[in-house]
Order: C-alpha cells, then structure tokens, then sequence
C-alpha cells in the first residue's frame, strides 16, 4: 500500500487491541449515508515510474524560453548548493519550531535570516518571514494603521508605480478594515512618482505612504525626498523594495534623514526559483520600536539554563494562536523553506557577490536597451535611472510580439497595455516591461534584438 | 557559532556570483550605497559545513516521529520533491504566455478537479499561500456572498471554543466580529448554545471536522441546517482532512466553502514552518466569488482543447488576488504528484490508517494507565491524554512530558492546544508511522510517567540530550536580542 | 491565595482603581492577574490625554505566554502614565498595588468608582474562576 507500513498481521492486531473487527468499525460514528463509495474524479494510482514519465513529459512540453520577462519574479543563478542543502531532509520535513531544544537548526538559521534581512534593508529588525512581497505590502499597510499613533485616517497613499498587482492584493486583504488606498500618478515623462503628486496631500491626515525602489517600471524613485516629505508629515513610510537591489541602492533605513518604518519585498531574487510564482516569500523589517506591531514569527537569541547560547520563537504574545481574535495578524506559517534557501545563498554570495550580480544585472540591462532601441519600432519609455527592467514601446501591438517571440521560445517581457489583473495602464499602449538579469548575457540580448526586429518588421 | 562568526572580511566565493565589474555612472551616488551590508564573507565549504551541522540539531521527519497533533507530520515522498523540482517546472515564469504553460496548467487543472472530488465541492482555487490565507478567502467569501445578495446586517462569525486560533483572528481581519460556541464535554458543539447564537445576524459559522478535540462532529447536519436555516454560511476548517479522505466529504456534510491544508492532507513538506498551502473550495453558489487565478479549460483556435487562466474579466464579482502570481506553485505540484500516486484506493487508506494508528495508541495509552480526555469515544486522526493528574499529584506538566520526549528520540505531541483540556498532549501519529514506531512511542510515556513518580524533578530539567536546555523564553522577550550585528558581539 | 487589598476597588477584568487626593485616579492590575499572567516582559502604555470611556481597551499587558488589554474601569481622560514599567515590566509581577501601577486618570465622575467591585465582592468572584 503506498505509504502504509502496516501488514496484515499487524492490522489484526491493532484491531484486537482497540476491540473492534474492522477498521470500518472506526466510522460507526459517522452517519452511514454519508459514507461515499469512491472517487469520479481521482484516477488509479500511478507507481513511481509512471509518476516519472507523466511529470518529465508535462515539464518538457513547457519547454524553457530565455527569460526577459520580470515583473517581480526574476531568473537568477542560484549556487549549486543552496538546494542541495535546503531539501535536506532536516530542513525539508520539519516543522515551526515549537519544542526550541529539537529546533535549533531551524531556529538558528532564522536569526541569521533575521540578521542578513536587517543589514541588507539597514532596518533594525526582521520578522521570520510572510508569504510573498504582494502580501507583505498588505501586511505593512495593516501593520502602520496599528502603529502610526499620530493618524487616525486610516489612509494609505499607494503610487500606481507600484506593482499593480501587490495594490490588489493589499486591496484584497484590507479591504474590510475601512482603510482607503488612494492612487497616486506617476509623471509621464520620467515614470516617477512626483512630489508635486504628493504635496497635493501635505498637511492632511495620511497614515502611510508606500514607496517602492525601483519602481514597476524599473525607474529609481526620489526615495530620500519622498521619505523626508513624509516624515515632516507624520505619515509613516512603507518601503517595496528588490532584495538584490540592495547590495548596489541605498537601503531603506538610509533613506532620507530618518529612513523607512517599515521595508517589505519579494525574497524571490534571493535564490527562489521562478517556478512559476511560488512558493517565494516576503519579508518584513521595521524600525525597533515598532515591533511588537509586526506581524509573524519572530526568532529571538537567548541563554538556556546552563548559559548555553539558543535561539526561541519570541513575542509569540501578538500572534493568533494566543490572541486569537485580537491578533496583529491570522498569519500563522511563513515561507520557511524558502527563507533557509535564501540565507544559504546570502552567505555563498556575500556582499561583494550580492553588489557584483546586482552590477552585473544593471549592465546587462543597459546594453539591452541600447541594442534594442537601436531597432526601428522600438522606443524608450522613461530615459531615467533604473535597476535591471525598463519600459520599451514598440510600434505594433504588444500581445502580438510577445506572442511571436514566445513561439520563438524567448519571453519578450510583460505586457503593460494588458487587462492582467486589470486595465492598469491604458497610457501605455503597445508597451512592454523588459528586464535582464545577470544570466541575460549579449549573446541572449543579441538574439533577442534579432528577433524582436524580425517581428517589427 | 554563528555564520558571521566564520567571516573574514575580503573572503569571496567569487565563483558563484556574476561578475559585474565597475559601479554604474548613470546612478545619482544619492540613490547608491555608501557601506557593503554586513553579510557573511565565508567560502563555499564554510557555507556548507555550517548549514549542514545547523540541520543535524533539528529533529524532522526524515529523522524522527513527530506525532504534532493537527499538523498531519506524514511521510514526505522524495519523488514528489524530485519532480516538482524539474528545470522546466523550476524556470518557468509565472507570466509566461499560455502557449509556454499547458504542461504545468494541465497539473493546476487536474489538481482543482481531484480536489473538487475528494471535498465535494463544486470549484477550487488553489492560490492561497497557506491554511490562513485560505481561511481569510473563504470568510471573505462569505462576505462577498451576503454582501451580493444585499443582505449586509450579518456582521457575526460563530466560531467553537475548541477552533484553532487562525479562525477568530481571520473573522476579525474579514470585518466580521467573532461568537465563541462552547463545547460539551463529549467533543460534540453544544446545540443549543448554537440554537441560541443564530440568527438574521449570523454570516457563518467556522468548523473544524473531526474537531480539534479529536473526535468526529456527530451532529454536524443538523449544525448545517441550523446554520443555513438562519441564512448563514458553513465555513470547513480542512486541518484535519487527514482523518477522513477518501471516506466522507465536507460538501456532503453541507459545507459552503473549505480550505485544505495541502501541506498536511497531501504531503508537502512542512519546511520549518512553510511553503504551505491552502486551496480553497467552494459550493456552487459560491464559485463567483473565488479568489485568482484559476485555471480553465478552453478551446485554442489553432492547437484545440488547452487550459487558460481565468482573470477579473471572466470572474467579475472575484474577492480578488491574494498573491503576487497564482500561489505557492511548487508546493501544489507536489500535492499533484503525492495525489497521482495514491490514486483513489491509496486515498480512502489515508483516512483509514490515520485512524487506524490513533485509536490503536489510545488504546495502548489508556490500557498503561493513561486519561484520554474524551475515553468513551473513537479518535478520529488524532486524540488527546491529559495529564491533568499527574500535574496536581507529581507536580510534573504537560511540557515536562514533552520535553522528555525529545530525550527519548521522539518529538513531541501538540502541548497546551486545545486550550479547553488542562495539561494536555495532541497525539497525531499519521498512516506513515508503522506499528512498532507506536510501541515504542507508548513506552517512552510509560518510562516518563515512571521517572515522573520516582523523581519529579529530573523531569523539570529536561531535555538532557539536546543541544541546549530549556531556553530563558522572559530574557528572549525583554531583552530583544532579533538581529547579529558586528557591534553588539 | 493572592493579595486582595481592601482600600482599591475592582473590576472583573482585573484591574485595580484606587482614588487619590488630588482627585486623579490610579489604575493598575491585581495580584491575581499577574499572577495568572506570568513573568511580565513588556507594557503598552495608554497616550497621555487621551479621553476614554468605560469599558475602552487602553494598553496591553504581555508575558511570555499572554497578551492581556486592560480595560477602562471608568470614563476619564489620562494624565498620567508609570514610565519606570517601560524598563521594568516585572514591577507588576513584584508590587502590583504599589510600584507596579500603570497609570492616572483625571476621572469623567468620581462617584463612577462607587459602581466598582469592593474587595470582598472581588475575592468572591476570583474564587469562583
């Protein structure tokens, strides 16, 4: 039986020892009529080869396109041995740690986590992690109505520079807590978030204000005035940042004179695999003294009863299995497997190695740009400072040309005039969102402008 | 030791990174950072060594029984692992056209179509990232459902005392205020107290079956007809889904909406605390209302039959997306696989031997002298002891059982939870476990119980074996030590 | 047996309320509430001024294994609150009555104290939990 130990033999004798004949005596509780007889829908079993053959064959017929498409989910190169140890099975088949003393590896780890995510952002804390970067956002926005004391608006400024798809997602998840998301535009020209967009909001009651860095366009947003501006408002700063950026962009806890409250974003660079969105995780760091207003699990460094160095879950007082209905949040896992992954790869890359792919995704980006706006048809959007996407608009509809080259297994980019997830930008007509990473090296970029002129044409 | 304890700063794995060369100019230095971030500088084999010894101080699965009750710790397939994690299922983009997808959306639609089978449901989707986000879909659902008939005074969650702590807090977070069933002492929700609970006011009630007292809801229709009755919704808490497949279904039982925790049911890993995942499945009436995307079949004008993803455009009334693309992907093809290679039959043996195993251990528990807190009836999956007689007579809890569990090579039970059994272990061995893994599981608590009669304090200090102690949970709280830095140590 | 002291009054959520000179009003929780606690590690202080009424949740009590709000036991505005809690959370734990108050209200009506649980009212409804 797959995946029962049990013999016939050792079945008689359980039965014996609880007193009953037949496992079906077990259900004797359950009313007889809703006892079903089988599954319509659930074929036979398949053995490990056939399950081998059946998943070969559908992983195959999906083929593997060169990736210029990003977007928030980015191809990296992840070291050989970030997997190869992270499916250990003492990681792999854990659990939370509830019992620390037979966690510690799990528990350790996640300090370091905790600590790497607090440098990289220049933040003073990090939470264990939430599920991606779009509900992390969520989770800032709830977490700065909590805590910012000085609004009672319940307003959140959210420039529609920001990825479209985590403003629905917040929308989704705070929606039902009478908190107001308010669109702020972006400049047409520079496809930045202007201050004059937010001066507008200057001396009324706003409870944070969502920054991200680059933005979805890949364009850099005036971070430090932004934060600056917000501060001398009272409102809080909720920073949306790429994790890898980091290494090379001034953290979120530089930002301006007093930095960012709150920085969230995608851990996806950061050694996940694009495996078609999931699972990645988001992760959360705050200033110091608002941390008993994150949501998550926190891990803590402390001393057992002999002195011994040891690592617990803290804070576990704001969590929904004590608070229940007065909970910061109802989350309750994180993405743990994701996050050893990510802080083995943080430490085979390091600073320098983190700084020189960020460099080198930056490079490979601008050369893209040249070479394809070298073609006819294909022009600049924002001629602006970016990190490793850009927007391109081409002069034939873009679904088509991200069609052509998908047949041509290369993905062209993400399609800005689209109605995923909704009509998000009909300003960008025929526009897509490119990007390169550090593994789009001039060969891929030379084939992809060949391409892309050939379909131009 | 730390992995920042083994960095030597100028130290590089330069192998592993790209090369980038010079800074960029076409950056203002103003957005630019000034100070490297302090992050390890270690070699690959530093690497390697210190996050191989972290794992050995974890107990898992692969190495131990870990009967955690409500958490279905079952055997973790290493071919599901192997092949989710096939290159072209790894590299492949969220967003990539559909024409580059049919493989993977070809698994996420008959995913969908085997759980819709196994729950009863009529559709799923499967983009929660985990049970409490599937719980949040769900109750917004609900929401979304009163909301769309006009009928918006149902403002009221009822929720048993016995739930798991994710169904009050998720209410809240849905804008629903939260009502506690009490229930009685035979596992069962006290009817009346539901009869006089409901009402124009309720929107749902949430419910967890077998409950988390481990046993099976025997009133459950006629909750559902209460329940309906007074135009509420049934809300199927799926964390213990485990202790009925392949047997009954919540759609049959007169569930509206559930969650499945594809983690526990279906055998993802639980990865230290995640990637989870909790599809979500819905009535008929509910369908307009699930969360995106979920996959369709279509008709593609050139290939023929094919699978594409539906959006707010086909599904108007949605209440929206709850991740940045379509969920923890990796984890659902893995359930995929876990689910192909039961098959039907493998699945109705789930729910038997997982029920099997627990009322075999409450037996052998109870006939060495151990209380069951519910004793006249059958476990589901699982069952709880309490050690409510040993605290007051031996003064030795619940935890130092526990505790010395972990001294016996076997992590330890559910402790505390439910919160209504005083002193209480959560016992959920899974159908993975064989029978001599329970035999000797029953005689360490027998061992424990006598050390615990003969010398009380041997068991307040332990664990002895591990590689610490019991940790100072008060320091951890107050003197907030959350993240290394170079200065502090 | 907890300390039940005869000269504050109570509420059934456990806070205790005592009366002063000036007419300010001292809240803080009762023994027995930090007994059931625990170790206390951390305390969430109202906001000075702010005006709140009877029954309102007004700051948070956490231990290791509890976070507990505190509630309102009569309208009034805070002027007060124990800063010396911030470091020493534990104060509660040691001297709930004493060092280990929490904070001052200027009460809306004084006579609203009267409506409060005396300290064999109080005793009873403890021994009934």
């Amino acid at each position: 039986m797959p995946f029962v130990p049990h013999t016939e033999d050792e079945i008689k004798e359980m039965l014996s020892v609880i007193g009953i004949d037949s496992i079906d005596n077990l259900f004797d509780e359950i009313p007889s009529h809703l006892k079903i007889q089988g599954l319509e829908k659930v074929p036979a079993g398949l053995n490990e080869m056939g399950v081998n053959r059946l998943m070969q064959n559908r992983a195959a017929e999906d083929g593997q396109a060169i990736c210029f498409m990003g977007a928030g989910a980015y191809d990296h190169h992840i070291p050989a041995a970030v997997w190869q140890i992270t499916t250990r099975g003492e990681y792999y088949t854990a659990y939370t740690p509830y019992q620390a003393e037979a966690s510690q590896g799990t528990l350790q780890l996640t300090y370091e986590y905790q600590s790497m995510m607090a440098a990289l952002t220049a933040m003073d804390v990090s939470n264990a992690s939430l599920y991606d970067g779009a509900s992390a956002v969520a989770e800032a926005v709830l977490m700065a109505v909590r805590s910012n004391r000085k609004s009672k608006s319940r307003k959140i400024l959210v420039p529609r520079s920001l990825n479209p798809v985590y403003t629905t997602v917040t929308n989704t998840i705070v929606k039902h807590q009478n908190i107001e998301l308010i669109d702020v535009a972006f400049d047409g020209v520079t496809g930045k978030t202007p201050m004059s967009a937010l001066e507008g909001f200057t001396g009324e009651d706003i409870t944070a204000v969502v920054i991200s860095q680059p933005n979805f366009f890949g364009t850099l947003e005036d971070v430090g005035k932004i934060t600056n501006w917000a501060h001398e408002n009272n409102i809080f700063v909720i920073a949306v940042v790429n994790p890898l950026s980091l290494a090379l962009l001034k953290p979120p806890g530089q930002w301006g004179e007093t930095g960012a409250d709150i920085a969230v974003g995608d851990g996806q660079p950061l050694g996940a695999p694009m495996s078609s969105g999931g699972p990645y995780y988001g992760f959360m760091c705050c200033k110091k003294t608002l941390v008993r207003q994150m949501p998550g699990r926190i891990v803590g460094r402390t001393v057992d009863q002999q002195g011994r160095e040891g690592f617990v879950l803290t804070l576990q007082a704001r969590e929904q299995h004590i608070r229940r209905s007065k909970a910061t949040s109802n989350i309750c896992t994180n993405q743990g497997l994701v996050v050893t992954a990510s802080t083995i790869h943080m430490s085979l890359l390091g600073p320098e190695g983190l700084k020189q792919t960020a460099i080198s995704c930056h490079q490979n980006t601008q050369l893209m740009v040249e070479k394809l706006t070298a073609i006819d048809g294909v022009d600049l959007v924002f001629d602006q400072p970016r990190f490793h996407e850009v927007v391109l608009r081409l002069s034939k509809p873009a679904a088509d040309i991200i069609n052509t080259l998908a047949d041509q297994n290369i993905l062209a980019g993400y399609d800005l005039s689209n109605d995923y997830p909704a009509q998000d930008y009909p300003e960008l007509e025929n526009c897509i969102l490119v990007c390169a990473t550090e593994l789009r090296v001039a060969e891929d970029i030379e084939l992809f402008a060949a391409a892309l002129a050939e379909a131009l044409k | 030791m730390l992995i920042f304890e083994h960095s030597a700063k100028g130290r590089q794995t330069k192998i592993q990174a790209a090369t980038g060369n010079k800074m960029p100019t076409d950056i203002p230095v103003e957005l630019l950072r000034e100070e490297a971030p302090g992050l390890p500088e270690v070699s690959e084999m530093q690497a390697v060594r210190h996050y191989t010894s972290l794992s050995q101080k974890n107990f898992s699965i692969d190495t131990h029984f870990y009967p955690l009750g409500s958490c279905t710790m079952k055997h973790n397939p290493r071919v599901c692992n192997s092949l989710a994690m096939l290159p072209g299922f790894l590299s492949r983009h969220p967003l990539a056209p559909d024409q580059n997808s049919q493989g993977f959306m070809a698994c996420m639609y008959e995913l969908q179509e085997m759980l819709c089978d196994v729950t009863g449901m009529a559709g799923f989707s499967l983009t929660p990232m985990a049970g409490a986000q599937g719980e949040f879909a769900g109750v917004a659902m609900i929401r979304a459902y009163h909301d769309a008939n006009g009928d918006t005074e149902r403002k009221e969650i009822l929720v048993p005392d016995a739930a798991h702590g994710t169904n009050p807090a998720t209410a809240t977070m849905c804008g629903f205020t939260v009502k506690e069933i009490p229930t009685l002492p035979s596992g069962d929700v006290d009817v009346d107290a539901l009869k006089a609970a409901v009402g124009p006011q309720t929107a749902g009630l949430m419910l967890t079956n077998p409950s988390t007292l481990g046993v099976f809801e025997r009133q459950i229709e006629e909750i559902a007809k209460l329940v309906h009755d007074a135009g509420g919704l049934l809300y199927y808490d799926g964390a213990n889904l485990n202790a009925i497949l392949g047997k009954i279904r919540p759609g049959d039982m007169g569930f509206d909406v559930i969650h499945s925790n594809l983690h526990k049911t279906f055998s993802t890993p639980h990865g230290g605390g995640g990637p989870g995942s909790g599809a979500i499945g819905v009535a008929e009436r509910l369908k307009p209302f699930m969360p995106l995307p979920v996959v369709a079949k279509t008709e593609f004008e050139k290939e023929g039959d094919g699978y594409r993803w539906l959006t707010e455009k086909d599904c108007p009334q949605s209440i929206g997306r709850m991740s940045a693309f379509m969920g923890n992907a990796g984890v659902l093809l893995r359930a995929y696989i876990y689910m192909r290679l039961l098959g039907a039959e493998g699945m109705r043996r789930v729910g038997e031997f997982a029920t099997l195993n627990a009322n075999y251990m409450m037996a052998q528990l109870k006939a060495r002298g151990f209380e069951a807190a519910i004793p006249d009836r059958y476990a589901s999956h699982e069952f709880i002891i309490t050690l409510k007689k040993q605290a007051k007579e031996l003064n030795v809890s619940a935890m130092d059982f526990a505790k010395r569990l972990l001294d016996l090579g076997y992590h330890a039970p559910t402790t505390y939870f439910p919160l209504l059994i005083p002193e209480c272990l959560l016992i959920e061995p899974t159908e993975s476990e064989a029978k001599e893994m329970l035999d000797g599981f029953v005689e360490a608590l027998v061992q424990i119980q006598q050390e615990a009669e003969a010398d009380p304090d041997m068991l307040h200090n332990a664990p002895y074996t591990m590689p610490v102690n019991r940790l100072d949970e008060v320091r951890a709280a107050k003197q907030l030590d959350l993240a290394w830095s170079a200065e502090k140590d | 047996m907890s300390e039940i002291p005869t000269n504050v009054r109570y509420t059934s959520s456990h806070e205790w309320v005592r009366l002063e000179d000036d007419g300010t009003v001292t809240i803080g929780i009762t023994d027995h509430a930090q007994d059931a606690l625990g170790d206390i590690v951390f305390v969430e202080l109202p906001e000075i001024d702010s005006e709140l009424s009877q029954g309102a949740a007004c700051c948070v009590v956490e231990s290791v294994k509890a976070a507990s709000d505190i509630y309102m036991p009569i309208s009034g505005v805070v002027v007060d609150t124990n800063q010396v809690l911030v470091d020493e959370p534990e104060m509660i734990n040691s001297s709930s009555y004493t060092d280990g108050w929490i904070f001052k209200i200027k009460p809306a009506d004084e006579d609203d104290i009267e409506q409060l649980m005396d300290a064999s009212s109080y005793e009873a409804e403890c021994d009934d939990e």
